[in-house]
C-alpha cells in the first residue's frame, strides 16, 4: 500500500500526520495483545538452532532476533471513532557473516525446520554476495552478556487499558476543540510494544520489552468568506513511556512565554486541543511576517526537529561514508573535519550528546539490536565535532574499538543497521529562564512545535517552519505571526547559538516514524533541549497569492 | 510460491466467504515475491528476498465493521480469521460513513504483469549492480544504487457477488554516481512493469555522465529563473498537486480546491491551457490496476483539460452525500507532452537552469500548495541554447499551480514512478537560497 493510500484509509486527510506505508503485522482482537507469546526457553532454543546452523555452514558470526511486535492505533474524527487497529507480527530474523560478507533472511515459521531453512538462506545470500564484495566486514569486539533483560519503565501498559477509554479521551479532546471554534479535528493515538529476543554467537541472550506512545491531532479552522483555512497540530511529543503519558499531570506542565501550557512527561490532550482550536482561529487573522533577520527563540518541541535534521542525520557514520548516498544522501560533516579536532560545528556553548538511555525517550533500550549495551557519548563538545554514531561493523573506520550501541531494525523481517540514537542539546549551565531569555531579545520570533522541514542531501541548507509563531519586540512577546519559515546553513546556524535556558526548561521532542534505508525502515527517536536562542537568522515569508 | 492464479484465488476467497455469518463480508487476498539488491562505495552492501501473502477480512453488521488479517490459508485459519473479524465488528462503534460492499463490477483489461519480470533471480540483480559499479570505477566515479523487483497479485470478493483479480510485476531502479573528488553527483531512475525495457548500463551511464559534467559547480544568485525540469524533477510536485483533487476536502473548505465564499474550483481554469492531465489504467507505457481497494472500476479519467479542472475524486460515501457518481482516485498520472527533446528545449533557451531532480520536498502552505525542497544531482546553467556550466544547488519555494501557469514549453514524455510526465520549460521558477550540497 502506498503511503498516501494509508492516510486515506485512516481518514486523516488534510493537515494530518504522515504515516508509514505499512501497518506491520496481522490484525488481531484486542485481548490477543495480552497473550503471552512464545516463552523465553523456547526462544532460546530457536535462537540456538539459528546460531548452530550458521556455524555449521561456516559462518564466522551469527545473530538471531525473535520479535513479537504489537501495535494498537486509534483514529477519530470530530465525534466519530474511525478506526481501531490491533496488530501482531511474530517471526525471526537471522543475520550471518560468511566469507566476510553479511547475509540476512527471516521467516514467520519459528520452528526448528523453519529457522534452519532461513539460516541456510542467509548463508547462501552471504556467499553469493561475497563474490562482488570488496570490503570484508570487520566487527568491533563486544562483551558476552549471558542472559540479561530490560524493560521500558512504565506505570500503565497500554494493552491493559480498554480501547473505549482511549477513544473517549480522543473524542473529548475533539469535542473541546469543536466547542472552541474548530471546524474539523482529527486525532490519533499510536501505541507500540516491541517484545524482542536477541542471541548471538558472542554468547549474549537478551530479552527486552519496549513501549512507545504517541497521541496527536490536527485542528482546522476555516474562513469560508475568504476561502482560507489554518491548521494547528498537537504540541505533544511521542515518548518511550506507558499510557501514563496521557494523565495530563499539572506538575508536568510548563508555561510558555506566550501564556499557554507546554508539556514535559505528561500530556493533557484536552487542554492542548482546546488551545489548538483557539490558536487556529487566531491564525486566520494573524499578521504576515516581515521577512528579514530575526533572533529566534526556539522551544524544545520545535528545536528537536532542527536537531534531528541538522545534527542527528549528518553525524550518522554510514551517511558520512557514502552508504546512504543513493537515498538520504551523504554528509557535510566529513572525516577530515572530525580528524582536525577543531571543526566548529556550533558556538562554544553548544554541547550535543547522543544516548540510548534517557528515561522516557523513544530511543531508550538496554541493548541495541546487535547485543551492545547502550550508553551516552558526545557528538559535539564546546562547539567542536568530536564523534559520530557508529555500530559494530563501522567503528573501526573511525579508529575506535567499541560500538556506540545504536543498531536497530524496525522488525524481525528487516535487517538491522545503524539508526539515530537520541541526540540532545545539553541545557545551559547557569540558571536562565525562558522569561529572562525573552526579556533579552529586541527583535525576534518565538517558535513552538514542529512544522514544515526540508534539508539538503549533505545537510547544509535547511528551511523550517513551526506550529505557532509569536513576535518578540523589545523584550516582550507580541501577537501571533503567520507565514514564517527560517532558512539557514547548519554550521552557521549552530554558531549563531547565543543562549540556552537551564535544565528546568528541558523537554523532549520525538520523531515516531523516522525513515531511512532502502527498502525504507522506520525508527523512533527523541531529542531533548531547553529553549534556545539563535541570533540573526534569515526568516522568509511563505505567503502567496494565487 | 505466493502468487495464486485467478481460479485459485477465486476458490480460496469463496471458501473463506462460505464461513461468513455477518450481514456483509469482503475479503482481499494479496501475495507477492520481491527481491532487492543495494550497493554503495562501488560494492554490494545488502540484498534480500521477501515472500508475502495476506488475507484481510472485513465483516460488518449494520454499520459496524471489523477487520482481521491472516497469512495462513488452511480451512481452520480461514474460519478463524472470518470469526475474528466478526467478533471485532460486533464490538466496534457504528461508523456513520460505512458503505455496503459493491456488487459485481466490470473491469478493463490491463497488462500489468510480465512473466520475465517475475523470473528475475539473484544473479540478475548482481549483474545490475555490476553494470553500475564497473563503468563507474573505470571513470573515477563511485556508484550507490538500489534495485527492487516484485511480482504479485491482488484479488477480492464479497458477499454481494463482486470478484476482482489482478496480477502485476514491477521493477524500480535508482542510482547515484558521485565523482571521487567529491565535487560532482549524478542520478538516474527507471521503473517498468517489463524488465525487458530496462537497461542498467544505459541508466548508469546517464548518471555517470551527470556526475562528471556537474563537477566544480559555480554559484549563481538565487532568484527567479527559467527552468527546464526533467520529468524526475516535476513529478513529485505534480503528484502533490493531485492530493488537492479531492472533493471532500474541497467541499469542506480546507483545500486549494476550495473557493472563496464556498464551493470548489471544479470547472475552473487553474493553469495554462496547454496542461492536460489524465489517468488511464490501460496506457501501454504505464499500465496499472483497473480497480481499487474497494473494488471500484478504474477507467480513463480526465483531471485537467486545457488547464480546466474536469474532475475531483469522490469517495463512495462523499458521492452519496453529494448525490453524484463516485470517482475513484487514479492509479497513474499522464501529462500530455510535445515532440521536443531535451536538447531541443535547451537549444531554445536563452538563459535558464536545467534541473535533474528535486529533493526533500515538503509542504509549506497547503492553502496555496506551496512546497519547498532542493535541486540535486545535476543542476546546470544554460546560456544561448547551450549548457554553459554546472551550478550549485538551489532551495526552491514554489507552487505547482504557479509553475503550470508559467509554462513555456512541453517536451517528450518519460515514465517516472508509474506516471508519464513530459520535460517542461517554466519561467520564473523561484529559487530562494543556495546550498553547498553536492
Amino acid at each position: 500500500m502506498k503511503r498516501r493510500d494509508f492516510v486515506q484509509l485512516a481518514g486523516l486527510g488534510a493537515g494530518a500526520v504522515m504515516l508509514p506505508g505499512q501497518l506491520t503485522g496481522n490484525a488481531i482482537p484486542v485481548e490477543a495483545l495480552l497473550a503471552p507469546g512464545m516463552d523465553i526457553a523456547a526462544k532460546k532454543r530457536m535462537a540456538d538452532v539459528a546460531l548452530n546452523t550458521a556455524k555449521s555452514f561456516g559462518a564466522s558470526y551469527a545473530d538471531a532476533r525473535i520479535g513479537r511486535y504489537l501495535n494498537q492505533y486509534v483514529f477519530t474524527r470530530e465525534d466519530k471513532v474511525q478506526n481501531v487497529t490491533n496488530t501482531e507480527s511474530f517471526g525471526i530474523g537471522i543475520r550471518v557473516i560468511a566469507n566476510g560478507t553479511w547475509g540476512f533472511a527471516s521467516t514467520n515459521n519459528v520452528t526448528e525446520d523453519g529457522v534452519k531453512k532461513a539460516t541456510e538462506q542467509a548463508i547462501a545470500i552471504a556467499k553469493a554476495n561475497a563474490k562482488i564484495q570488496s570490503e570484508p566486514v570487520k566487527l568491533a569486539p563486544v562483551k558476552s552478556l549471558g542472559e540479561v533483560s530490560w524493560k521500558t519503565p512504565l506505570q500503565k501498559d497500554f494493552k491493559e487499558i480498554p480501547v473505549s477509554e482511549k477513544a473517549d479521551l480522543l473524542l473529548s479532546a475533539n469535542a473541546s476543540a469543536m466547542e472552541n471554534g474548530a471546524n474539523f479535528v482529527n486525532s490519533a493515538l499510536f501505541m507500540v510494544n516491541e517484545q524482542k529476543y536477541f542471541a548471538s554467537t558472542e554468547g549474549s541472550y537478551i530479552d527486552q520489552d519496549v513501549h512507545r506512545i504517541w497521541p496527536t491531532f490536527g485542528v482546522t479552522a476555516i474562513d469560508r468568506s475568504q476561502g482560507k483555512f489554518k491548521s494547528r497540530q498537537a504540541l505533544s511529543a511521542p515518548m518511550g513511556m506507558g499510557y501514563e503519558y496521557m494523565d495530563g499531570l499539572s506538575s508536568e506542565k510548563v508555561e510558555s512565554p506566550a501564556g499557554f501550557n507546554l508539556f514535559r512527561k505528561s500530556y493533557d490532550i484536552v487542554e492542548d486541543a482546546t488551545l489548538a482550536a483557539k490558536q487556529a482561529k487566531e491564525m486566520l487573522e494573524a499578521k504576515s511576517v516581515e521577512p528579514g533577520k530575526y533572533d529566534l527563540v526556539l522551544e524544545p518541541n520545535h528545536l528537536g526537529l532542527t536537531i534531528h535534521e541538522s545534527v542527528g542525520h549528518p553525524l550518522e557514520l554510514d551517511r558520512v561514508l557514502g552508504y546512504e548516498a543513493n537515498y538520504a544522501g551523504t554528509s557535510f560533516a566529513t572525516l577530515d573535519k572530525w580528524k582536525s579536532k577543531n571543526f566548529q560545528y556550533g558556538s562554544d556553548i553548544v554541547n550535543l550528546v547522543a544516548d540510548k538511555t534517557q528515561e522516557g525517550s523513544l530511543g531508550a533500550v538496554g541493548y541495541d539490536d546487535e547485543g551492545v549495551a547502550c550508553k551516552e557519548w558526545d557528538l559535539v563538545r564546546n562547539g567542536i565535532l568530536v564523534n559520530y554514531q557508529a555500530i559494530r561493523d563501522q567503528v573501526h573506520m573511525i579508529d575506535q574499538q567499541e560500538s556506540h550501541g545504536c543498531c536497530y531494525s524496525q522488525s524481525w523481517n528487516d535487517v538491522q543497521f545503524q539508526r539515530m540514537p537520541n541526540v540532545s542539546l545539553e541545557p545551559g549551565k547557569e540558571p536562565y529562564s525562558i522569561k529572562e531569555m525573552i526579556k533579552d531579545v529586541e527583535k525576534g520570533i518565538y517558535i513552538a512545535g514542529r512544522g514544515s522541514y526540508s534539508i539538503d542531501q549533505q545537510r547544509y541548507n535547511f528551511q523550517f517552519g513551526g506550529t505557532v509563531f509569536y513576535e518578540i519586540k523589545n523584550g516582550e512577546i507580541g501577537p501571533m505571526l503567520n507565514d514564517v519559515a527560517y532558512q539557514s546553513n547548519t554550521q552557521e546556524f549552530w554558531n549563531s547559538c547565543t543562549k540556552i535556558c537551564d535544565a528546568s526548561d528541558y523537554r523532549m521532542f520525538g520523531s515516531f516514524f523516522d525513515g531511512k534505508g532502502q527498502p525504507p525502515q522506520i525508527s523512533a527517536v527523541s531529542h531533548g533541549s531547553s529553549t534556545t536562542r539563535f541570533n540573526g537568522v534569515n526568516v522568509i515569508n511563505t505567503g502567496r497569492n494565487i | 510460491m505466493a502468487i495464486y492464479s485467478k481460479e485459485e484465488a477465486k476458490q480460496l476467497l469463496e471458501k473463506a466467504l462460505s464461513f461468513s455469518k455477518a450481514d456483509a463480508c469482503e475479503i482481499t487476498l494479496n501475495g507477492s515475491e520481491s527481491g532487492n539488491i543495494r550497493y554503495a562505495r562501488n560494492s554490494v552492501s545488502t540484498a534480500g528476498h521477501r515472500s508475502n501473502q495476506t488475507m484481510s477480512v472485513q465483516s460488518s453488521f449494520g454499520k459496524k465493521s471489523g477487520v482481521a488479517t491472516i497469512d495462513e490459508f488452511d480451512d481452520a485459519s480461514l474460519q478463524k480469521v472470518v470469526g475474528r473479524s466478526e467478533e471485532l465488528a460486533q464490538l466496534a462503534p457504528e461508523n456513520p460513513e460505512f458503505m455496503e460492499p459493491l456488487g459485481p463490477q466490470e473491469y478493463l483489461d490491463s497488462k500489468t504483469y510480465v512473466e520475465a519480470t517475475a523470473k528475475i533471480n539473484p544473479e540478475y540483480r548482481a549483474r545490475v549492480a555490476s553494470d553500475s559499479i564497473k563503468p563507474a570505477a573505470a571513470k573515477d566515479v563511485t556508484a550507490a544504487g538500489f534495485l527492487n523487483d516484485s511480482a504479485g497479485f491482488t484479488a477480492m470478493a464479497n458477499t454481494n457477488g463482486l470478484f476482482a483479480y489482478n496480477q502485476s510485476t514491477d521493477i524500480s531502479f535508482t542510482v547515484t554516481m558521485r565523482s571521487n573528488d567529491g565535487t560532482g553527483s549524478g542520478w538516474s531512475s527507471r521503473d517498468f512493469n517489463d524488465v525487458n525495457k530496462f537497461d542498467a548500463a544505459e541508466a548508469s551511464a546517464v548518471a555517470i555522465d551527470k556526475a562528471i559534467q556537474s563537477r566544480n559547480a559555480k554559484a549563481i544568485e538565487p532568484g527567479k529563473y527559467t527552468v527546464i525540469l526533467e520529468p524526475a524533477a516535476s513529478s513529485q510536485l505534480l503528484q502533490n498537486m493531485f492530493s488537492a483533487f479531492n472533493a471532500r476536502t474541497a467541499d469542506e473548505g480546507r483545500s486549494f480546491m476550495s473557493k472563496e465564499g464556498g464551493g470548489t474550483k471544479l470547472g475552473e481554469k487553474i493553469v495554462d491551457e496547454r496542461v492536460n492531465f489524465w489517468s488511464d489504467p490501460q496506457h501501454p507505457d504505464v499500465p496499472s490496476a483497473p480497480w481499487n481497494g474497494e473494488g471500484q472500476a478504474r477507467k480513463k479519467m480526465n483531471w485537467l483539460e486545457n488547464g480546466v479542472v474536469k474532475n475531483l475524486a469522490y469517495s463512495r460515501y462523499w458521492a452519496k452525500e453529494k448525490g453524484v457518481e463516485p470517482v475513484p482516485t487514479p492509479s497513474n498520472g499522464i501529462m500530455t507532452g510535445g515532440d521536443a527533446s531535451l536538447e531541443d528545449l535547451i537549444k531554445d533557451t536563452k538563459r535558464g537552469v536545467l534541473v535533474t531532480r528535486l529533493w526533500y520536498i515538503r509542504t509549506v502552505d497547503p492553502q496555496t500548495l506551496l512546497y519547498t525542497g532542493l535541486t540535486r544531482d545535476g543542476t546546470f546553467y544554460i546560456e544561448n541554447g547551450k549548457i554553459k556550466h554546472p551550478v550549485k544547488n538551489f532551495r526552491f519555494n514554489e507552487s505547482p499551480i504557479i509553475m503550470l501557469n508559467n509554462l513555456e514549453a512541453l517536451g517528450k514524455q518519460v515514465r517516472i514512478n508509474g506516471n508519464l510526465i513530459p520535460y517542461m520549460k517554466v519561467r520564473d521558477f523561484t529559487f530562494t537560497s543556495l546550498s553547498d550540497a553536492v
